[in-house]
This record gives C-alpha cells, structure tokens and sequence, in this order.
C-alpha cells in the first residue's frame, strides 16, 4: 500500500500535468480506491475534474426526432422529491436537473452549477464543514422565470419539512442551506462531512421551481398542480404524463446549453417485462433505449443478434454476497430470534467460516449464470470495474475447506454431515426467488455437500423477503436462518452509508423494529473504530484508506462472501449515442444524447 | 319486477360490504411494503420510510384504516395512490378508455367469430366444417394467452416486422396515419384476446344450437315448408342465443378489469397493467379501488343478466 506521503506527490503530478488524470486514477483503483473518492481526492488537492470522454457533435439543437425511451417500470410520479424507485428519479430527470451529476468515473459534472466546488477556488472547506455552489447564470425555468439560489434555498426547506413527505428529506434535514447572493449558496453541514456533495447533487438533488411549489410546502404537497405537470430547467419540456405508462417531453428551446438538445421529442414507456424491452430495443428496433436489463446474458447475446442495439454494460457497486449469521437463528429470545444475546452454534467458528468461503464457486457463478452482468470478485466495495483491493483474494477449493473442517475437530456422522459436540452442519440458506439466485444456491450446495455440511435451500418471494414487514418472519432483515444472499446496492459514489451496515450501531433488532442495517449482526470494535475515524477524517487520502481497511477487515473475517458484483445494463440501439453513469440516473446526460442520422 | 329489482338492490348492499371487508383484510394481511424501495437502499435513513408510512396512515390498525377507507368511499372520495400521490379516480379514468377500446373490440371480435361459426357448426353437426371448427375452438381454448401472445410477437414483430408490439397510447401525427397507427398496434392484442374468448363461445353456441335445433318446434317450423335460412335465424338462432346472452352479458366486467397478463405482454395500458403495477408495488389504495369496482360491476351484471333473461324468455317470471 502506498503511503500518504506518496499519494500526495502522486496527486501534484497529476496538477502539474506529469501524470495523467486517467493513469492516476487507473492506480488508485488498483489501490482499492473507489473513483468517486479519487476524483475527490484530486478536487481537495485542487485538479480541476476532467470533462468524460465524450464527443457531442450535433451543431444545433433539435432535428433528431423522437428518442423513444423503454422503462420496463414506468414513472409513476415525477415530483423529484417524492421519488420512491429509480424508474421516479430518471421520469423526473427527464425535466428537473441537480447542481451537479455523477460520470462514469464517479466525478462531480456541473449542471446547474457554473464549477464544481473545490478547496482551491475557495468553495470548498478544508476541513469540510461548508460547501459554496455557484449556479449557471441565465439559466430559466421551461416557463420562463430565473432559476437563482431562492429556488435551492427552497428545495432544501421543502424537502426538509416532515410533513412534506419527501422522499429526499434524508439527504436534506441535516444540512443548512443559505443564499450568499441570487448565484451562489453556502451549505453548512452540522459536522465536518466528507462526502459533501449529496445535497442538491444527483438523483436526490434535482431542484424544483419555487414559484410553483412555495405553496405546497409541508401537509398540502400532494396538491400541487406542478406535481403531475412539471416545469423544469432540463433539455425537454413537459407534455404529458400518464403514470406508470407514459411520459412524453417535446424539445426545450431555450436550454442553458448550446445546440442541445439533439431530438425535437421525447417519450418514455413504462410497463411490461425486462425481457420483451430488451427485444423492442435489440431485435425489433422498436425503441431507442431500455433501462435495467435484468435479463440472463446468455438471452442477451442471442437479442444482440437481431443487430438493431446492443447491450451497454456499465459499473456501479452493486454487489450480490452471502451473509453468514453470527447469531442463533434457532433460539428465541424474548420473541426475536437472531437475537444479538446468543451465538451462532458453529457460523461463528472461523474455521466453518473459512470452510464456507472455499466452498462457493464464484468464478462458475459469473461464467454460468450472470455472464457479463456479474463478476466475480473477492471485494465487498468494488465500484467500477477496476475497483478490486489489492489486499484480498478468494478461491474456490473443496480439498483445502475439507482439510480446514477436519483440523477443526468437525468430523463426518454416520449420515455424511459432519459435527461436533453434537453439533451437526446444517444450514439453512435463503434468498429471494429469482432464478439466477436459485442457480447460485445450487451450486454452493453441491459444493457444501461434498465437503459434509448440509445445506437446505429455501427461496423467499422477493415481495415478501425485501419487505420492512414487521410481521413476517421471512424478511431479509430478520434474517432467521444461517445464511442469507441477495444483492446491497450502492445508490451514490461514496462508501459512507454502504459500509454502515457492518456497524454495531446498526445491528437489525427487534428494538428497532428491524431497520437496523447491520444484518449479519457481526460486531466488531476495531470496525467501528475505523468507520468513526472515517466520520471525521476530512483529508479524502486518509479517509480512502480507512474504507480499505474497513474492506478488507470485513473480507478476512468472513462477515459476507462476495459472490458477483454486478454492474448496470441498459440496451441500446446502435444509433444512439449515450453515456452512462452507474453514480447517477441512466439518463444523468440525456442533453448530450445523440443519435446518427 | 319492480320489487324484485328493489330486494336485489337491497342484497347487494350486504355483499359488496362484505366483498369489501374482505379484500380490505386480505390486502392488510397480505406482506409488502410501498416504500420497500427506499428500506433497501443504504443511502436512505431507515427512519424516511418509517415517516412516510405513518404518515399515509399504514401502520394504522386494520380495522381503523378500513372505516377511514369506507367513511372516504362513501364521500366519494376513493383516496390516493401511494406510490404516485394521485388520486385513485384519476388513475382509474386515465386507463379506462384504452381498456374499453382494446377489451371491448376483442369481446366484439370473439362474438363475431362465435356466433357465425358456432351456428354453422351446430346446425350441421359432425360434418367436416364442424369438426374442423370444433377442434380449433379446441386448440384456441386451450392455448393461454400468454402463449399465443408471444408467439404472435414472435411472429408478426420479430419475424414478418409486420406490426409493433408496445402498444402507445399517444401517438404523434395526424389524420388516416393516426387511425392507421391505432389500428395496427391494436391488431394482435385484440386477435390473442379475441380469439381465445371466441374458440370459449363457439363451443358454447354450437351446444346451444345443436339443443335447440333438436326440439320439436323446428321440426314443425320445417314441417311447415318454411326457407331453411328461416327456420335458422328465426326459430334456431334466436332461442339458442338467450343463454350466450346471459354467458356475455356475465364476461362485461372483464371489459372492465382488462386482462392482465395479455395488457402486460403487450403494454398496454389498462386496468389489468394499473392494478399489476399496484400490487407489486404494494399501492393498497389502488388495488383496492380495482377490485371493489370490479367486484360491484360483477354483482351489477349479475342482475342485468338475470333481468335480461326474463325479457328473453317470458317463461321466466319473477317474484
């Protein structure tokens, strides 16, 4: 690992142009860094964040035609505020836009805003306590009106408000959002935060006009005309909105950016299945884009074929991983079971730990089930692609888990199973039903049973196993069985709120009616420690060496198996040209699509 | 007649009380959760979601959210949709006409094809017209409509790349290339839905006529030396349609509640795809609303078919 001193003198060569911003961050990566906090790390040691390899050549706005847009879950509301999925977010973008939006490298892109905000410019604190966004100037809202730094103001007091019922209220009620001039604004942060750029940034930071919601801030936010017929700054204007069918858009002549955008409409068509959109898109060409392809690859390739699209695979830190339960999912405590007052009878023996991360085949879970759209990996943070630590490996290896059970004084019953003590090896091993899921249960079934533990599958309906259901004892977060699998998303660039589910803080309970969001109920002090320290580090090289740390000690104490990450897909036609971001909306720079003539 | 319209008015108040306790208890013992979207994401404090549902009433006792439901429903009021804040009426009213044209024109197509070839094939039964017609009535009947739906896809999209299968319910342009448009996404929808209740009714008006043609009536009606067309559409088509009437006037509700598998395969948007997307997003309102529509429409064509029955058949006297 290099040492902070090296990374510093890395970071100049990238200033003084020594070094390239692509090579530097190809490095970081390697390092186990995330992109989003290496571009951070250039930010805070004042490089300028380089604009993504993408060429716009369309000389003037409009003359593309309609961009028909396939969301196999439609929009069922496009107030930004009140988005409850993706499908809300990327309906809403369509017109609303944030200060700033996330490319595919995890770096900060100025929408809305004239700079990004950094140390060196005086925007940024050094010790992260505030925030100064200058806004674009002669930006106007789709009905004419300025957009100036009343309207952010605004959105940070409506969403804020509890009785608005805002959606976004998490990314706002903790911050302080004040006017410096009509142009810029200062957010102060109530403590030193590291990732700043939350609020007014990204699929939670699209801004809406004022003078339309000012009155329907708080218990009469539902009533807003402006709701269902939105008035953005974005490249295209409101026409119509059917929810969860239809949302259309015509060009907006007056947008901030020149010769933007390319296409004189826009419609975007909700409904139906995954894999008939990967269709309309790939083989009939009836469609122009289609968002989430949750399509086995194999199905995929052979759509490819029809020749009218192809498949964009993009990263994100989305990750599909094992949970082993370190807590007895068997004995009831005071009406919870998975109780953090008992132990796990054998999950929390290292060498069955150890066992059980030889035992799953990840290498034949990309090759056979997930394809290109999972990828095997030892790293629980892998975030782009080139996101593996150099730290960790895994491997897959019946001989060497049998040699560690043996050693560990488990030994094989007259049944095959192995046990100790009376203890046999039976575990119980759940996840959503979905048929890759299934696939992947399978496959470290057999291998389990090879090596003389037990393994019983079960498969929970996923509206049932991903529900906050009190109730309902099958729920991911009640987590009564041995082992668990399903898939964490990484929603925003920044490891923060991701690793919070390893932290003791958080362990799911019946006190907190299971909304913790430490499901494996692992506690670790020198985890906790780190995650703390990482809460006030402001320095970004300090603080990414803490989150490698926090990495790799959750990987060497098998708290999760890794399985696949899996990165976004999207398919599109073959005369469409796009840039997709797996840190923002699939549409985060709907301006600058094109398409061939 | 008047009064036994007035006592079966009275018992459909008990029933539709009834059907409405119990959708609304099974939909609150149902597990789900509208917002499971936001407890899954690690960026959002686990206390958002909480808001939100104490907010919209959802952690309420069952019981006190049905009175507030019913207390709402008899103002007129049918609540709103949880995951698009919309009123539920509004929801409802936008699918509905897609519903009643794509539903409606595939129960006008099946009738078209039940009622010729099911009189053909019952007047001349077990000759070659009839054999032929019986067995893909039998092979229509058997085959789901998500089957036949695909393969239609695959067929006339994927293949011939004769008609679109998203079907859009805004269509730019204007004039006979509008109407064009409408037609040919509409085409095979309406031919999976159609065909599959025709193959249902031919079946059944053929068995009809071939009862009714064996009564001795007709045989006095041909006796007479009447035309044999008019012994057909006067004596045999018009008794042998009272009870396809009854089996139709039954199926209207369907025209309402869309179909649902045949909607999502083809987009449409109807109220088959509004109350899918309501129930996989857990949108209690909306599901709710739905059903009991659907569920009062059920009971109401009931008695329409049952009045139509007498007005049929003056045998039939109520009391």
């Amino acid at each position: 690992m290099m040492n902070e001193r090296q990374l510093r003198q890395r970071i100049d060569e990238v200033r003084t142009g020594k070094r390239s911003r692509r090579d530097f961050l190809r490095e970081m990566m390697a390092l186990g860094l995330s992109a989003p906090f290496v571009a951070q790390m250039l930010a805070h040691g004042g490089v300028a964040m380089a604009a993504p390899e993408f060429k716009y050549t369309p000389t003037k706005a409009g003359g593309g035609g309609t961009l028909k847009l396939l969301w196999w879950q439609g929009p069922t509301l496009l107030n930004p505020h009140f988005a409850v999925g993706t499908k809300d977010q990327d309906g809403s973008r369509m017109f609303f836009e944030p200060l700033a939006g996330w490319d595919p490298d995890g770096n900060l892109t100025p929408i809305l805003a004239a700079e990004v905000p950094s140390v060196e410019n005086g925007t940024l604190d050094k010790n992260v306590g505030w925030v100064v966004w200058k806004l674009k100037q002669g930006v106007k809202w789709h009905d004419g009106k300025p957009f100036t730094a009343d309207d952010c103001v605004f959105n940070w007091e409506y969403a804020a408000d509890p009785a608005t019922a805002a959606t976004t209220i998490g990314t706002y009620k903790d911050v302080k959002v004040s006017k410096v001039d009509d142009h810029t604004i200062k957010i102060d942060f109530k403590q030193p935060t590291p990732f700043w750029a939350d609020a007014f940034v990204g699929p939670r930071g699209m801004i809406v006009p004022k003078h339309l919601f000012e009155q329907y801030k708080g218990a009469s936010s539902r009533e807003a005309p402006a709701n269902l017929s939105p008035v953005g700054t974005g490249p295209y204007q409101f026409v119509d909105f059917k929810p969860g069918d239809l949302v259309r858009g015509k060009i907006n002549p007056d947008y901030h950016l020149p010769n933007r955008p390319y296409f004189d409409a826009i419609e975007m068509k909700g409904g139906g299945d995954a894999v008939s959109a990967a269709r309309a898109v790939l083989q009939t060409g009836e469609y122009d884009f289609a968002w989430n392809m949750q399509v086995e690859d194999e199905l995929l390739k052979r759509l490819e074929e029809g020749g009218k699209g192809q498949v964009n695979i993009f990263a994100s830190g989305n990750i599909e991983h094992i949970q082993l339960n370190t807590t007895d999912p068997n004995k009831d405590v005071d009406g919870e079971r998975s109780s953090t007052k008992t132990t796990h009878p054998f999950l929390t023996d290292p060498a069955v730990r150890e066992a059980f991360n030889l035992l799953v085949d990840r290498l034949s879970v990309e090759k056979y089930i997930y394809g290109r759209t999972g990828v095997a990996t030892a790293n629980f943070i892998n975030n782009p692609k080139q996101f593996a630590s150099k730290n960790t490996s895994y491997e897959f290896n019946i001989e060497k888990a049998i040699g560690l059970l043996d050693k560990a004084g488990w030994k094989p019953g007259g049944d095959g199973i192995r046990e100790k003590d009376g203890i046999k090896l039976k575990v119980v091993y759940q996840s959503s039903i979905n048929a890759p899921r299934q696939k992947t249960q399978q496959i470290v079934k057999q291998a389990c049973q090879k090596a003389g533990i037990d393994v019983e599958i079960k498969a929970v309906p996923a509206s049932v196993y991903f529900s906050s259901d009190v109730g309902n004892p099958d729920t991911y977060t009640k987590f009564y069985a041995d082992v668990q699998m399903y898939t964490t998303t990484m929603t925003q660039p920044d490891p923060r709120d991701f690793m919070r589910q390893f932290l003791s803080s958080e362990v799911a309970t019946k006190e907190n009616k299971w909304q913790g969001r430490n499901i494996t109920r692992w506690r670790n002090a020198d985890f906790d420690k780190l995650y703390d320290e990482s809460e006030h580090e402001t320095d970004p090289v300090k603080r990414a060496a803490l989150f490698i740390k926090m990495n790799d000690l959750v990987i060497k104490n098998i708290v999760v198996i890794p399985v696949v990450y899996r990165p976004s897909v999207a398919a599109v036609s073959k005369k469409l040209h796009v840039l997709l971001s797996g840190w923002d909306s699939y549409i985060w720079n709907l301006q600058d699509w094109y398409a061939d003539a | 007649m008047l009064h036994y319209l007035v006592r079966r008015l009275l018992l459909a108040v008990p029933s539709i009380l009834g059907i409405s306790i119990v959708l609304f208890t099974v939909l609150a013992l149902a597990p789900g959760d509208p917002f499971s979207d936001l407890a899954s994401d690690p960026s959002i404090p686990p206390s958002v979601a909480a808001g939100l549902r104490a907010k919209f009433g959802i952690d309420d006792p069952v019981f006190l959210r049905y009175f507030h439901w019913l207390l709402a429903m008899l103002h007129g009021d049918w609540g709103f949709s949880f995951a698009s804040r919309i009123n539920v009426s509004t929801l409802i009213l936008q699918r509905l006409p897609t519903t009643l044209a794509v539903i409606g024109a595939s129960q006008i197509l099946a009738l078209a094809i039940a009622i010729p070839v099911g009189v053909y094939a019952g007047v001349r039964p077990y000759s070659v017209f009839d054999q032929i017609a019986s067995s893909l009535a039998l092979v229509g009947f058997s085959l789901p409509t998500f089957f036949t739906g695909l393969v239609f896809i695959l067929l006339f999209s994927v293949t011939l790349h004769w008609l679109p299968f998203v079907y859009r319910t805004d269509i730019g342009g204007s004039g006979p290339s509008l109407y064009w448009a409408y037609v040919r996404q509409a085409i095979m929808p309406i031919a999976v839905l159609g065909l599959f209740q025709g193959a249902a009714w031919t079946r059944f008006v053929r068995a009809s006529v071939l009862d009714v043609a064996r009564l001795d009536y007709v045989t006095t009606a041909r006796a007479k030396g009447l035309a044999e067309r008019v012994v057909i559409t006067k004596h045999i088509v018009r008794n042998a349609l009272i009870p396809v009437v009854t089996l139709v006037a039954l199926s209207m509700p369907i025209v309402f509640g869309g179909a649902i598998i045949t909607e999502q395969i083809f987009r449409v948007p109807g109220i088959g795809s509004l109350l899918i997307s309501a129930i996989l997003a857990n949108d209690t309102p909306v599901i709710m609303a739905v059903t009991f529509v659907f569920a009062c429409l059920v009971i109401l064509f009931n008695l329409i078919a049952d009045l139509l029955y007498g007005w049929l058949d003056p045998r039939i006297s109520y009391r």
